[in-house]
């Protein structure tokens, strides 16, 4: 697993590049906010929507607020709310799978049914609704998102619980006596969690994009906080005049998804080539695993 | 084949009516209701207001009496735009987002297997590095990022194109192709994939062996089979479009379906809400059927009977 991820981090200078990135990224995220003289909802009453100057790298918008402190702290709430999300998914899609691919037969047959009738649903629609029942704040936000995000973890684990189950270690378990608890926990959790983790942070970037698309709505993290969905929001209402309260939040946005998806093709490409049990194919047969 | 399509469709009608139950009892144990306005309402009128639209009665007969309503075609009457039934509202917004939404599906679905294709065939070469390369970058740019810069671009800038509005073709252009942007990069990405996967096959390489000319093999051998993913990704991305053409919708002012669900789900208008809900999924579920349909002409598997349709 670990020269998988060095292979995928430092595979080409695309990988390497988009790795640094991310990782400049998160380092704003987390500094900019704490060394900026400017707070959140500081009003800088000078410099009222203004272009970007030494005072203010990023500009300000119309309330005079200073858009490179908002864009970094809006990231901390953008990035945070993605992995929470991506947590939530794990919590329901590995113990999923697990339970799909161990049980197998018509119990399996059925869960995944569910899984494939629930991919057809756009499922952006149900965090709305979530948001809209149960009011609007960060924490329901992130549990709506993972519970919408766990399908693709579920049929990984599903397929690669199908291919550990039939591995000799598994029966010699068996054979001494292990109950299905010991199995499950002991020889196939600690097995499948390798591609589970790879394919978990896989979601990252939809979540980042789920998440700035329902505060780009005003469904989601409300003012004066802010979010990367929250200032494309504000930008994109200023444009005409201000291009910078559009292009800053926009750019800052795109190119850390633009990272993601670079790592993630390459992550992927290493789990292929390393053949590793995913049931990708479209039409073959019932679904069960091909290869080793 | 028959017994298959009997079974997709039997499915899709428990998912509709599973996805209308779900959505029925979260609306209903929402805190705060649909009269909850500035003004605050005397209980008289607000007794009366509930009575009107049986909010009073027990949850199961409201429920009993919407699927009945549900069964005869109605939708119910807005909690919120008094003078419309929910009806009236979603057949003024149906036809703008189906428009911009199929425009954007076809041209995602069409330029990307054709790019995809093109990258496929020039592997590794410069055409496919470019291709795979403006493939990934076109995912980064959603329609939240894309439709606001094309407006700058082409209708604050350059003064082309109409900001918004939905009155001539010039308002449809881009609308569509700001929603079509990334699935454009997801079909490129997945068709140049499926593309080289085929073009390893045995009979595709008897094919070119024998002398055929390029077009003749992509035409006749490589596509039929190399379409078979690009088919089946069609449900999810219009399932996908969907959520993209409400931020389109509001970017460009256009009166769509999106609008009105975002507009009911912040006003709390249960029946606006619940109605484009259950238009949403009949119409991705009737997609994802005539997808099925689809599948069942391009693989032969499936046409026989041989096999259930996998993952």
């Amino acid at each position: 697993m670990k020269e998988l991820l060095r292979d995928a981090v430092l595979g080409s200078a695309w990988t390497r590049a988009s790795f640094v990135t991310l990782c400049a990224v998160v380092a704003f995220a987390l500094l900019v906010p704490a060394a900026s003289p400017w707070a959140l909802d500081d009003v800088d009453w000078n410099a009222i929507d203004q272009a970007p100057t030494a005072a203010h790298w990023f500009g300000t918008d119309g309330a005079g607020r200073d858009l490179l402190t908002r864009t970094w702290s809006g990231g901390r709430v953008s990035l945070s709310i993605a992995l929470l999300a991506t947590a939530v998914s794990v919590l329901i899609g590995v113990p999923y799978g697990a339970v799909a691919g161990l049980l197998g037969g018509r119990v399996d047959q059925a869960m995944m049914r569910v899984v494939d009738a629930l991919y057809a649903l756009p499922f952006v629609l149900f965090v709305i609704l979530l948001v809209v029942v149960f009011g609007r704040n960060p924490y329901l936000l992130f549990v709506a998102l993972g519970a919408v995000s766990w399908l693709d973890l579920a049929r990984i684990v599903r397929g690669q619980t199908l291919a550990v189950r039939q591995e000799a270690y598994i029966d010699a378990a068996r054979a001494l006596g292990a109950g299905r608890a010991r199995i499950v926990l002991r020889h196939v959790l600690p097995n499948v969690s390798g591609p589970a983790l790879v394919y978990a942070t896989l979601t990252i970037p939809g979540v980042i994009l789920a998440e700035s698309f329902i505060s780009f709505l005003g469904l989601g993290i409300q003012e004066p906080d802010a979010s990367w969905g929250v200032l494309i929001s504000d930008g994109a209402r200023a444009m005409q005049t201000s291009w910078w309260q559009l292009v800053f939040p926009a750019g800052v946005l795109a190119v850390t998804l633009l990272s993601c998806n670079v790592l993630g093709d390459r992550l992927r490409d290493a789990l292929d080539r390393r053949d590793t049990v995913v049931p990708r194919t479209t039409v073959a047969g019932d679904g069960a695993p091909s290869g080793s | 084949m028959t017994r298959y399509l009997a079974g997709r469709l039997l499915a899709s009608l428990v998912t509709l009516w599973a996805v209308v139950t779900v959505v029925f009892f979260l609306l209903r144990v929402a805190p705060g209701g649909p009269f909850d306005g500035e003004r605050r309402l005397t209980p008289e009128v607000e007794a009366n207001l509930r009575a009107a639209y049986h909010l009073d009665e027990p949850l199961l007969d409201q429920y009993g009496r919407y699927l009945g309503m549900l069964l005869r075609g109605d939708l119910g009457p807005s909690f919120r735009s008094k003078d419309f039934t929910v009806g009236e509202l979603i057949a003024g917004g149906l036809p703008v987002s189906l428009t911009i939404g199929g425009l954007a599906l076809a041209l995602a679905a069409g330029l990307g297997v054709a790019a995809g294709t093109g990258a496929a065939l020039a592997r590794d070469g410069p055409r496919d590095r470019w291709l795979t390369f403006a493939a990934t970058a076109g995912l980064a740019f959603p329609p939240i990022v894309v439709a606001p810069l094309l407006v700058l671009i082409f209708a604050v800038v350059l003064g082309w194109l109409p900001a918004g509005g939905f009155t001539t073709p010039a308002h449809v252009v881009l609308p569509a192709v700001a929603l079509a942007l990334p699935y454009l990069a997801a079909f490129t990405r997945l068709a140049r994939g499926s593309v080289v996967q085929t073009l390893a096959l045995p009979h595709v390489r008897t094919a070119i062996a024998k002398g055929l000319p390029t077009r003749r093999v992509v035409v006749r051998h490589v596509l039929p089979t190399a379409l078979i993913p690009v088919v089946s990704f069609l449900g999810p991305a219009a399932a996908a479009l969907l959520a993209g053409s409400m931020v389109i919708e509001e970017v460009f002012s256009l009166p769509g379906l999106g609008r009105y669900f975002v507009q009911g789900a912040l006003n709390r208008d249960y029946t606006l809400v619940m109605g484009t809900v259950v238009v949403y999924a009949t119409a991705i579920l009737a997609f994802n059927l005539a997808v099925d349909l689809l599948y069942t002409r391009l693989d032969p598997r499936i046409r026989l009977g041989r096999t259930r349709l996998g993952e």
